[in-house]
């Protein structure tokens, strides 16, 4: 007690620590070890050594550029459309819900409490051949008679979009939420219709929400690749598949790593762009 | 039949097959691993007080209400040696991701016998390694009645490091509803009236069989030129949009819901699913299928005598016969369908799991070089993820 009391400025640091110490064990030390792996040369049966091969990253570049395209483009679409759909719905249920506001939110989140392996399982049935999905869009004619959903993109996007749905939804609420609605009727009370008080006053004030939400939606999907392993064909592979294959399958780490962080790379990129356009103050709220 | 949905098994053969295998922690994280058991000592013939097997989800004997494995008690009481049973392992990849660090260092495992599927490339890629021992055979006159056409595996020829534990085919499966019989893999890749319909398998050694053997190719002895023929008939049948997807055990769901009319498929699966959906049916190919086989394995720092005392347990036809009841797999051992006969007729009559001398005269082993071929492989996960 003496001690701290002395030294009071050390607190914020002592409470700080086990977390540093926590990511500086589990998030720099791998990554780390990562980026030196990912500058090896070799192969498993004799052995990997350094050899500073910056050509693993030009190959990961070369040989799968689509991959990478791909992938964050899926998650593109995928963020737009939670985007869409969840907005509404935060908007909704944070103005509207009333008391039934937790059990709506526990809605939301009900399918997390199933394992994301069984979620994407269940749209193979969800969308299949001969499911109802599939069946009704061919009988309003969007698919064709012998038409199908899975093992196409439609299937795989429509698979991340909902399995990062709550991810999108949560911060947006929490955002719409918090907001006074003093300062809406405030708005009407100016003659401001009620359009327009949305997107002067509520729009811009839940967006740290839409913020948050975009990059908890983006950045994982960007990586993932069980929808498209489950409900794509081999042509919407996305970079996650192949990492995994290497990792795994081919135990070719060095391709691996420096797949990550081309991928780790290509999201910064584009949150960097991302948080430029609606200015970086957002991105903290 | 014991308890199909017990021997259901879907874990098991989606990790063989690769489609979870990522999804890997979530399935490899359920192993434990246990320091308690006995230490290990080679050479000496001595049995240990505990031999610790490591196994593929549901692959032996369960006594559902006791939740028991008798042929593993009926070995205690014999030997006086417990087995310490873990079914820790659910696919070649991530098992040995798992132990492949410890054994580079020299490290014990921890475990006496581990089992692993050869059209994969890890059973030779531990021998290569000098990660296994070899075993006592001495210890194992049962030896005698492995089936003839497992006994000489090119990456084990005198199965001086390894014992087969399961077998099984791989071959077409078809839905008479939704299609005429599909009997070749010529028919399944190009018949137009399947496209978009069929699957098939992702693990390299399965697809490349079946395929090496409908262009008239030999998968035991594969060439530069046979292997990029064989790709080359992949790819277009992918372009063309034939392919549907290359799978795992993940093509049990689709199958039996009708969205396929065929695919490729292994044949423990399909003894399955013909019990909800009597319109499947399974063939080898006209060309020739594929065996593969789960082979138990001595890691370094097992206990070598113990661990073949216990293996010439299970190649006692009598005991074979026991596990096979439960497992339906095709039993490498013989005697074991005429054991099984007196036990559970139904089973053994069976030709998906004791299969006609005619079906194993038409399965092939791939040829190991392949499975550890780096160049191959890597041709092989590209095609597989577009």
């Amino acid at each position: 007690m003496g001690f701290l009391h002395r030294h009071r400025n050390l607190t914020p640091y002592l409470l700080l620590g086990p977390g540093l110490l926590y990511l500086a064990l589990f998030f720099v030390v791998p990554l780390g070890f990562l980026a030196y792996q990912s500058l090896e040369s070799g192969n498993f049966d004799v052995g990997y050594s350094f050899t500073w091969a910056w050509g693993n990253y030009w190959d990961a570049i070369k040989n799968y550029r689509g991959h990478f395209i791909r992938s964050l483009e899926y998650a593109g679409i995928a963020t737009i459309l939670a985007l869409v759909f969840s907005y509404p719905l935060a908007y909704w249920i944070a103005f509207r819900g009333g008391r039934w506001k937790n059990l709506l939110l526990l809605f939301i989140v009900a399918p997390f409490f199933v394992t994301y392996l069984i979620r994407t399982l269940a749209w193979e049935t969800i969308l299949a051949d001969q499911g109802p999905v599939v069946s009704v869009l061919r009988d309003v004619g969007i698919l064709g008679h012998d038409g199908r959903l899975l093992a196409t993109s439609t299937a795989v996007v429509a698979g991340i979009t909902y399995n990062f749905f709550p991810f999108m939804a949560l911060p947006l609420y929490v955002s719409l939420e918090q907001i006074d609605g003093r300062l809406i009727e405030a708005a009407q009370d100016l003659y401001a219709s009620k359009w327009k008080a949305f997107l002067r006053i509520t729009l811009p004030l839940s967006l740290p929400g839409v913020v948050a939400g975009t990059l908890l939606t983006f950045i994982p999907a960007a990586g993932d690749f069980i929808n498209a392993q489950l409900l794509g064909a081999p042509k919407n592979h996305m970079i996650g598949n192949v990492i995994q294959s290497k990792f795994l399958e081919l135990t070719d780490y060095p391709a691996a790593a420096s797949m990550s962080f081309v991928l780790m790379a290509a999201i910064l990129i584009m949150v960097a762009l991302y948080a430029r356009a609606v200015g970086t103050e957002k991105l903290t709220g | 039949m014991t308890d199909a949905l017990n021997r259901r098994d879907l874990l098991r053969r989606a990790a063989a097959g690769g489609a979870f295998l990522t999804v890997p922690g979530v399935l490899a994280a359920c192993g434990g691993s246990s320091k308690s058991a006995a230490t290990t000592s080679g050479g000496n013939k001595t049995l240990a007080k505990t031999l610790r097997f490591s196994n593929w989800t549901l692959y032996i004997d369960v006594n559902e209400k006791t939740k028991k494995h008798p042929t593993l008690d009926a070995f205690k009481k014999k030997t006086g040696t417990t087995v310490q049973y873990t079914e820790d392992i659910n696919d070649n990849a991530s098992y040995f991701g798992k132990i492949q660090g410890p054994l580079s260092r020299g490290q014990s495992i921890d475990r006496d016998i581990i089992v692993m599927t050869d059209n994969s490339r890890y059973p030779s890629l531990l021998i290569k390694k000098g990660w296994v021992e070899k075993l006592d055979k001495s210890a194992i006159p049962n030896i005698k009645n492995l089936q003839d056409a497992l006994a000489h595996p090119n990456w084990d020829p005198n199965r001086d490091y390894s014992l087969p534990w399961q077998s099984g085919m791989t071959g077409i499966a078809y839905n008479d509803k939704l299609t005429d019989p599909i009997l070749s893999m010529d028919d399944l890749l190009e018949n137009k009236k399947l496209k978009g319909k069929i699957t098939l398998l992702n693990e390299m050694g399965d697809t490349l069989a079946l395929v090496m053997l409908a262009n008239g190719d030999d998968p035991a002895k594969v060439t530069d030129a046979t292997f990029d023929k064989a790709i080359k008939r992949i790819k277009a049948a992918v372009n063309s949009g034939q392919v549907r997807q290359f799978t795992g055990n993940d093509y049990t769901g689709p199958l039996s819901k009708g969205d396929l009319s065929a695919c490729m498929a292994w044949s423990g699966d399909v003894v399955q699913l013909q019990a909800d959906n009597k319109h499947l049916h399974w063939n080898l190919p006209e060309a020739g299928g594929d065996i593969w086989t789960d082979n138990m394995l001595i890691p370094k720092g097992g206990n070598v005598y113990t661990a073949s005392v216990y293996m010439n347990y299970v190649y006692d036809p009598k005991v074979a016969a026991l596990i096979e009841d439960y497992v339906n797999y095709i039993c490498p051992v013989k005697g074991a369908k005429e054991a099984l006969q007196k036990i559970d007729p139904a089973v053994a009559k069976n030709t998906l799991i004791f299969p006609t001398q005619k079906m194993l005269d038409n399965v092939h082993i791939i040829d190991a070089a392949v499975l550890s071929n780096q160049k191959y492989l890597t041709t092989w996960q590209n095609l597989i993820s577009g």
